[in-house]
């Protein structure tokens, strides 16, 4: 019980070479699974341990905290770490299907394994309290992303992973910078002692400016790496190409990662009065927010690959957890947090409906899906809920964070920002409907190729994920609770 | 200021847009990876330069010496290296694929190739 934080990480680590050293396909997918639902069983004890006794704080090697690693479990991340294990439980059984059809035979087992380091990554990035480590940790889950992206069946994948690989080490070195930087400036890398020391430091210090750019580095490197609007480049070809199993879960659980370490560095580390009210972050974020959901759904819309147009969907929906960050308030914050829950669900659910769709069809183009709401047609009900969740249709859970975003946009009196969360919505409507004309009205396609529905192995997350959508669309007490505990957690943090 | 004592931040900070300017002008993918090989390695000079206490020894464990360099920064920039290294295999594992697949590693032969499909 008392080493619960550090296996959360250990036993995908431990996964993964076991994968390799299995060396078949399905045993390896059989580990890996187990590994996943393992995660997932820890992810829930330590979010009931931290939601009845409060934070934790786990000393690796029994080191003292300054000096050794520690790991830190609060609301916040308890509740990203319970986004990514959900995410990678139900990904890894929609796996075995999906992979077998798409990656060779004797890459299988390599896959699982990068599959499988990428999710430690992922957690680690969540779970540790030292800022070095978080580095560690984001190069681990990036490296293994990049080589995820690179094993799909066209080769385009290839470039995509080349060019994600270059725009990432590029974050990934300017986060590195800004690290430095604090270490220079403090002497730790603990964030609780960084955060404690940072706040010692008087406004007209001169080590003030060092602050000032160790803070334009780390912004500028998570906003690479969560896709904030003019620096998503990499984000459309990444998901577009990559084998679907990688677009789901890289799809539902990397940016939102990365939006949590904003999250940890903006207000737990340099704490949310000197970041707003001094660095203004709340502006530098609110226009590419903004820029975010018009420009990005506008380019969904014209978009005849539909995988790629979900992809731009993404970098607008992203825009709406930034949004709620840089509207520097508890409601903001919250709808922010919560977003990033139930994107989760619905991006995941919609990129796993496409994985079915690509299953039988082969390809995921606008003209594939004539005929497929008769032919395929549980996927396509599925796809249609999660498009509904997508737009924000009341009874879905992308209903309840847009709700709260809208709240907190008209608790200030930002009325342009309601308007333009609200145009957002209706243009997700358009690109939605574009789908769900051609795969209802359309007739069929004339070369039928795979007539019958997706497998169960398919259907079945799915179908929990669209569950899931419409659950927590209903009741919607956990997630909020959650998200408004994280958010209120996140603002104290600055009042010490 | 002293800006000549800052002289290895200038190294830095040259090599940091050295590597920049490469990945950005480049078209050949090995050349972007070289830079940005150059950009990353700038950053490990970064970190070695911040450990530095002016006549201070290596960090020796002797009783002869009280005042020596602040190890951490190099501990910290053994592991950055290590994900450099990582980074380059893997880079350089995709444009051996990309070579492959295309035979070409200059980025406009292979957006035309994308193209022309």
């Amino acid at each position: 019980m008392n080493h619960l934080p550090v296996f959360q990480v250990l036993l995908p680590l431990l996964g993964a070479p076991l994968c390799l050293l299995v060396r078949r396909g399905t045993l390896s997918w059989l580990v890996a699974t187990l590994a996943s639902w393992g995660g997932l069983a820890i992810s829930l004890a330590l979010l009931h341990h931290v939601s009845h006794t409060g934070p934790i704080t786990y000393n690796l090697g029994n080191w003292p905290a300054p000096w050794g690693i520690t790991y830190h479990v609060d609301a916040l991340n308890a509740f990203v770490l319970l986004i990514v294990t959900t995410v990678a439980a139900l990904t890894l059984p929609y796996a075995l299907q999906s992979v077998n059809l798409e990656i060779s035979e004797e890459n299988r087992p390599l896959f699982y394994t990068l599959l499988l380091i990428c999710l430690a990554g992922l957690l680690g990035i969540v779970i540790t309290g030292d800022a070095f480590n978080m580095y560690v940790f984001l190069e681990l889950s990036s490296l293994s992303a990049y080589a995820l992206i690179g094993l799909g069946k066209r080769r385009r994948a290839l470039t995509a992973a080349f060019q994600y690989l270059v725009m990432g080490t590029i974050g990934a070195t300017f986060i590195l910078i800004g690290i430095g930087l604090l270490y220079s400036l403090t002497g730790t890398l603990n964030i609780q002692d960084l955060a404690s020391r940072i706040a010692l430091i008087p406004a007209s210090a001169y080590g003030h400016r060092t602050l000032i750019t160790a803070f334009a580095f780390l912004t500028v490197g998570f906003s690479l790496k969560l896709a904030l609007f003019p620096l998503h480049l990499w984000l459309p070809n990444a998901y577009t190409y990559a084998p679907s199993v990688v677009t789901v879960f890289l799809a539902a659980t990397a940016t939102k990662v990365a939006v949590y370490m904003l999250l940890r560095f903006s207000f737990s580390i340099l704490g949310s009065r000197f970041v707003f009210e001094q660095l203004t972050l709340g502006k530098i974020m609110l226009l590419p927010s903004l820029a975010a959901i018009i420009i990005a759904s506008l380019v969904a819309i014209f978009q005849y690959d539909i995988k790629r147009m979900l992809a731009y969907s993404s970098v607008a929906q992203i825009g709406y957890m930034t949004l709620g960050i840089s509207l520097h308030s508890h409601t903001g914050l919250m709808a922010g947090i919560l977003h990033m829950f139930n994107h989760a669900l619905m991006k995941g659910a919609l990129f796993m409906a496409m994985g079915a769709v690509s299953y039988r069809v082969g390809s995921v183009y606008l003209t594939d899906f004539r005929g497929l709401g008769r032919r395929m047609p549980l996927t396509m009900a599925a796809f249609v809920l999660g498009g509904l969740s997508l737009m924000g249709v009341p009874l879905t859970a992308g209903f309840i964070s847009k709700w709260f975003l809208v709240k907190a946009a008209l608790e200030i009196g930002w009325w342009s920002v309601t308007a333009i969360i609200l145009i957002g919505s209706l243009l997700a409507v358009i690109y939605i409907w574009r789908v769900v004309e051609t795969a209802y009205f359309n007739p069929l396609h004339e070369i039928e190729h795979g007539q019958e529905e997706a497998p169960l192995g398919l259907l079945i997350p799915l179908w929990v994920l669209v569950g899931a959508n419409l659950y927590f669309g209903i009741d919607t007490s956990i997630p909020v609770d959650m998200a408004s505990w994280a958010a209120s957690a996140l603002l104290e943090g600055t009042m010490q | 200021m002293n800006l000549a004592g800052h002289y290895n931040y200038w190294v830095a900070i040259f090599l940091m847009m050295t590597g920049f300017y490469v990945v950005i002008s480049r078209g050949n993918l090995i050349k972007k990876l070289i830079g940005l090989n150059l950009f990353s390695t700038s950053v490990f000079i970064l970190y070695i330069s911040l450990g530095k206490i002016h006549g201070a020894t290596a960090p020796i464990a002797d009783d002869r010496f009280q005042l020596y360099s602040n190890p951490v920064p190099h501990v910290l920039i053994l592991t950055a290296i290590v994900v450099g290294v990582a980074t380059t295999a893997v880079g350089l594992a995709l444009i051996t694929r990309i070579y492959e697949q295309y035979g070409s590693i200059e980025e406009d032969d292979i957006r035309i190739k994308d193209e022309s499909l």
